[in-house]
């Protein structure tokens, strides 16, 4: 008789242990609130960035329902905690129902954020060729807060990470934008640019930077805009493959781990706002969400806003990983820029 | 086989404390007030300067490490390739410089 051996499987301990290094600092990081629904609609996008970490192109067709779509307007409405909703993708302006999305949060009083990528304003869909070249006026008309990539205020950088001839594309449509009020001193109308590395390293100082964008984007091309945000890449998905075949994310990874900044951690985005994917699944960020880590209420049972608990998910454990390094870095990352 | 200036070693630099400890420790704190801060110049400048003279001494590791210290404060291409023209012309300089102490001694030389 051939004896049964039982193997027991032990996952391995993670080599980059976030979780460990909060424990070490003295630190916890519960929930502060849920100010933010950050609702990421569509992974359709009319890019291909390099570094993409929701791995959005042209070919993706997820989109969230309609169902989900009033769900969230549901929750918004419900809860006036939850001020401000930011919408992303992919383009999220490539969700059939983004328009109406945008005008009832407006109507209930909410901040709106698009994560606008400026080209869509003149690549439209790629899948059906509709036309975007009206959302200037709409954003102006529903005083949205416009947040845009422009990952340097140069041609070689934007183009390397972004894709050829998307750095003439995107002065076009910023030229639009500003032309509608967005950036203008005394409009109201806020446009704010994200910078992200383009490359295995980490982001210079903020303020530096956008005073150096501020002076060359107006020099060169005559453009204004508010205030620049910078972002750390985070080590997953597209970016993460770059980095392994390139043979740098061991590099990368001890860079993120040897530049933790405990003041940086206070202030991650996890603690005040809320992910929700096209499916209706929360989750603590839009990382954990492209790595399917659902966010889970203080019984381990999935959060969703199908059946959402607001104080179910204010007291929830928030979840972290390896990759959770890249909002603790140096000054810090969030959707809102350097946090420390 | 075994190369010199292996990337992977780069991490070892603080290794030159072995047998001189004291020594390693007043030279990384001199090392990090010096570029490490922004003072009289700013944390960019001193990063361009430090690539200009890594290329000046032939310094790999330096080269690969001020060039991701010049793009983390902020530097761009033309400014870091700026930088090493710099130093290109002051070794060009030099060595062009030195022409005139050939041409003091030449002028002896000749009759």
């Amino acid at each position: 008789m051939t004896p049964v051996v039982q193997l027991k499987l032990v996952p391995p301990a993670p080599k980059y242990d976030f979780a460990d290094r909060l424990r070490a600092n003295g630190i916890e990081l519960p929930p502060l609130s849920i100010d933010t629904l950050q609702v990421n609609v569509t992974k359709l996008c009319n890019q291909v960035c390099r570094h993409c970490h929701v791995d959005a192109s042209p070919q993706r067709s997820e989109m969230l329902s309609p169902e989900g779509v009033a769900k969230c307007l549901e929750i918004l409405e419900r809860y006036p905690q939850i001020s401000k909703l930011d919408i992303t993708g992919g383009a999220p302006e490539l969700h059939p129902q983004f328009d109406d999305f945008v005008e009832k949060a407006v109507a209930l009083g909410k901040h709106v954020m698009v994560r606008h990528n400026l080209t869509v304003q003149l690549d439209g869909n790629p899948q059906t060729g509709g036309s975007k070249e009206y959302l200037p006026g709409f954003f102006a008309r529903n005083c949205v807060e416009v947040i845009s990539s422009l990952p340097y205020y140069q041609e070689y950088f934007t183009d390397a990470q972004r894709g050829s001839g998307v750095f003439r594309k995107s002065i076009e449509a910023m030229q639009r934008l500003n032309r509608v009020g967005y950036g203008v001193d005394g409009s109201g109308l806020l446009l704010n640019l994200v910078y992200n590395p383009v490359g295995p390293y980490l982001p210079a100082a903020q303020a530096g930077l956008e005073s150096d964008y501020k002076r060359e984007l107006k020099d060169r091309f005559g453009l204004v805009f508010n205030s620049l945000y910078t972002i750390t890449n985070m080590p997953i998905n597209r970016f993460k493959l770059h980095l392994e075949k390139s043979g740098q994310l061991e590099g990368y990874m001890e860079k993120l781990v040897a530049a933790f900044n405990p003041g940086a951690a206070a202030g991650v985005m996890c603690r005040s706002l809320l992910s929700v994917g096209h499916d209706g699944r929360i989750y603590d960020c839009d990382f954990n969400q492209m790595l399917e880590m659902d966010a889970v209420d203080a019984k381990r049972k999935k959060l969703s806003i199908f059946d959402f608990d607001f104080s179910k998910a204010l007291t929830r454990p928030i979840r972290f990983g390896e990759h959770c390094f890249g909002c603790t870095a140096g000054a810090g990352s969030s959707c809102g820029g350097a946090t420390a | 086989m075994s190369n010199y200036y292996e990337s992977e070693d780069l991490k070892k630099f603080a290794d030159i404390g072995q047998h001189a400890k004291k020594l390693a420790d007043d030279f990384f704190r001199y090392y990090g007030n010096v570029t490490g801060t922004d003072g009289a110049l700013s944390k960019r400048e001193k990063a361009l300067i430090a690539l200009a003279v890594s290329h000046a001494q032939q310094c790999p590791y330096c080269i690969d490490a001020y060039t991701t210290q010049c793009l983390e404060t902020g530097s761009n291409p033309e400014q870091m390739m700026e930088a090493v023209h710099v130093a290109a012309v002051m070794q060009a300089g030099i060595t062009l410089v030195h022409s005139v102490q050939m041409q003091n001694h030449l002028k002896k030389m000749v009759l």
